[in-house]
């Protein structure tokens, strides 16, 4: 986060703690109205009203909610689909998430101390920049592209297998997004297209500010580089590692746009999230208080993730 | 970030190194361990195929979409195109509206950018520079807003704006993307505040200074770097927004860049040079924001990794 702060603005932390600030003069609070008032009319109000939705039934936000109680999650808590959403939620994850970590790990520290020493660092910034090309591609046009690419009849992928003589014709070759098995699969490896970039530019600028000597000391030492990427990397790295989990892991329980531009959960339901799913019930089929209960249930998981970010953040901030 | 790249690694970072000048380092001590092996160029050769492999489907969308759709069925999406031709981009700009989408988009993004981070700045000065209380319990509380999925938001948002007759306006989008976006900046702002030189505060209390003073003279000038970082990511971040632009603008003469790419993906399926024209399309201004904010952004991504 210190990245952003220029250096007039920069002060050693260890100030702060011998200095105490003085008394304040004037008027501080006022300032944060206008921010506080914004807030609690789009975010605080929304949410509770959210919230209230999900205890009542009210069909195409027509007329008043009725008071249901409890019923939406009761019906939600037995309903198959709204589990089978959690479920891809977890694949998700390890695309997003999982994936991305490890492959990232790999490729930002093979750039950072073996491309980097042996070609010069144009090679390494060239390679990362390929990589982070994906990530400033809005999520739709990501989603439009590949749609385009898997497409069954016109594809890219189809066309040409069919070219090579692999199938007879685009008929016969594998229906990526249409395919209920095969839907899951391209998703996912969009969404890894996509996450890699994130994961090796936080890497990079890790090992950029982590001490060096180590390595070189390790290297002087005979230590290959696989064994200082295992023993050295990975335990300089552990702050941004843990940092990248969570919020990739909070960003593929989060997604929606690459599942509604590719396949709108489909085919039937095999590519459903909980965000999509809600969606489909509060617009598509005008179940408001449904798609409330779903909304709700995912938010209060992602609080949890919330705090335990906030937890995990203020204890590096006091060790750093 | 490539400046501190540059600090800690080695002698070699420009210019591809001589024989000479590697066979000095390693004399040195300081080069031995990074001879270019066989298996080092296997490395390299590995890894840069990897990344053509990743911006491959951003070239496919390049060439396709200057192909004409004969070529793309007898030729195929591989080979580069007989002749080049611009029909599938006019085709689909005109089809689209897309200079209306484009001038949406702007709109939209250049004002959630100026009001987002008005509001954080303002709030981030109370609670960094003020520290007023219960200053953890509503950064906490942004933090939570921020995570939060926009589901949970969306209906009762939807609800609001009907009710205040700006459904089916951008500036529906405007007010609601400033308010979720300064939470993010509020987040990120106060901590930088917090990290203020406490020596050129105490020295303008001294001199007298109220809160107006010190935020205006003293502590927005020292910022504005800072600021104008935020601005340039509640720009992009804005752009690439989907679903409130699905929910919020229904009529085609309001979709942004990002919404209509979404709905165009159904659109043209039988014409597939021209949906990568669409692509290539909605690339091009992401793009070129890119390249223009490169080091911005770059540098910007690690901010982001709260958000």
């Amino acid at each position: 986060m210190a990245t952003v702060t220029s250096p007039a603005v920069r002060k050693p932390r260890a100030a702060k703690a011998t200095k105490s600030r003085p008394a304040s003069t004037g008027l501080y609070w006022p300032w944060a109205i206008p921010g506080l008032v914004a807030f609690t009319l789009v975010v605080v109000v929304s949410f509770v009203w959210n919230v209230y939705l999900s205890f009542t039934k009210w069909n195409q936000g027509l007329g008043t909610p009725k008071w249901i109680g409890l019923d939406n999650y009761i019906k939600l808590f037995q309903d198959d689909t709204f589990w089978q959403s959690f479920l891809h939620s977890v694949v998700f994850i390890v695309s997003m998430a999982v994936v991305p970590t490890g492959l990232g790990l790999i490729i930002a520290s093979a750039l950072f101390d073996y491309i980097a020493p042996r070609f010069g660092n144009g090679s390494s910034a060239a390679v990362r920049a390929a990589f982070f090309l994906p990530q400033i591609i809005p999520i739709a046009v990501a989603g439009l592209l590949w749609s385009w690419m898997l497409s069954s009849q016109q594809g890219i992928f189809n066309v040409t297998m069919v070219q090579w003589g692999w199938f007879p014709s685009v008929d016969q070759a594998p229906n990526w997004l249409g395919n209920a098995g095969l839907a899951m699969l391209s998703v996912n490896v969009v969404l890894i297209w996509i996450q890699i970039g994130y994961t090796v530019t936080i890497f990079m600028s890790g090992l950029a500010r982590a001490d060096q000597s180590v390595h070189e000391a390790a290297a002087i030492d005979g230590a290959g580089w696989f064994q200082r990427f295992r023993m050295i990397t990975i335990n300089q790295l552990a702050p941004e590692i843990s940092v990248v989990l969570l919020t990739t892991t909070v960003a593929a329980l989060k997604v929606f746009a690459p599942v509604y531009v590719m396949t709108q959960g489909g085919p039937g339901t095999a590519t459903n999230v909980p965000a999509y799913f809600s969606y489909f019930n509060f617009i598509q089929t005008g179940k408001v208080g449904y798609g409330a209960a779903i909304s709700t249930v995912l938010a209060l998981l992602l609080i949890a993730f919330a705090i335990y970010l906030l937890r995990l953040q203020t204890k590096q901030g006091e060790n750093r | 970030m490539s400046q501190l790249l540059s600090e800690a690694t080695f002698a070699n970072e420009t210019k591809q190194p001589t024989e000479r000048e590697l066979k000095k380092l390693s004399r040195r001590g300081q080069g031995g361990f990074n001879r270019r092996t066989g298996f080092s160029w296997g490395v390299l050769g590995f890894i840069v195929l990897a990344a053509l492999l990743w911006i491959a489907p951003l070239y496919l969308a390049f060439v396709n979409s200057v192909k004409s759709k004969a070529d793309y069925t007898t030729a195929g999406p591989l080979s580069l195109p007989s002749n080049i031709t611009f029909e599938n981009i006019t085709a689909f700009w005109i089809k689209a509206n897309f200079t209306e989408k484009l001038w949406n988009s702007f709109q939209i993004s250049f004002w959630v950018a100026i009001f987002g981070v008005l509001l954080s700045f303002l709030t981030a000065y109370a609670i960094g520079i003020g520290r007023v209380k219960g200053r953890f319990f509503i950064l906490a509380l942004f933090m939570i807003a921020f995570t939060i999925p926009a589901e949970a938001l969306m209906y009762p948002l939807l609800k609001m704006a009907k009710m205040v007759n700006l459904y089916d306006n951008i500036w529906s989008l405007i007010i609601i993307f400033s308010v979720l976006q300064s939470a993010f900046g509020t987040y990120l702002l106060a901590s930088v505040l917090s990290d203020f030189p406490t020596e050129i505060l105490e020295a303008a209390r001294i001199d007298g200074a109220g809160s107006l003073r010190l935020l205006w003279s003293v502590v927005f000038p020292l910022t504005r770097p800072t600021l104008l970082v935020l601005m340039v990511f509640f720009f992009i971040w804005t752009w690439n927004e989907f679903l409130y632009p699905l929910v919020l603008l229904p009529s085609n003469s309001s979709q942004t860049v990002s919404l209509s790419m979404g709905l165009a993906s159904g659109q043209y399926t039988s014409e597939p040079t021209q949906q990568a024209a669409a692509a290539l399309v909605g690339i091009l201004p992401t793009l070129i924001f890119f390249l223009i904010f490169q080091r911005t952004l770059l540098k910007g991504v690690t901010m982001g990794s709260v958000k």
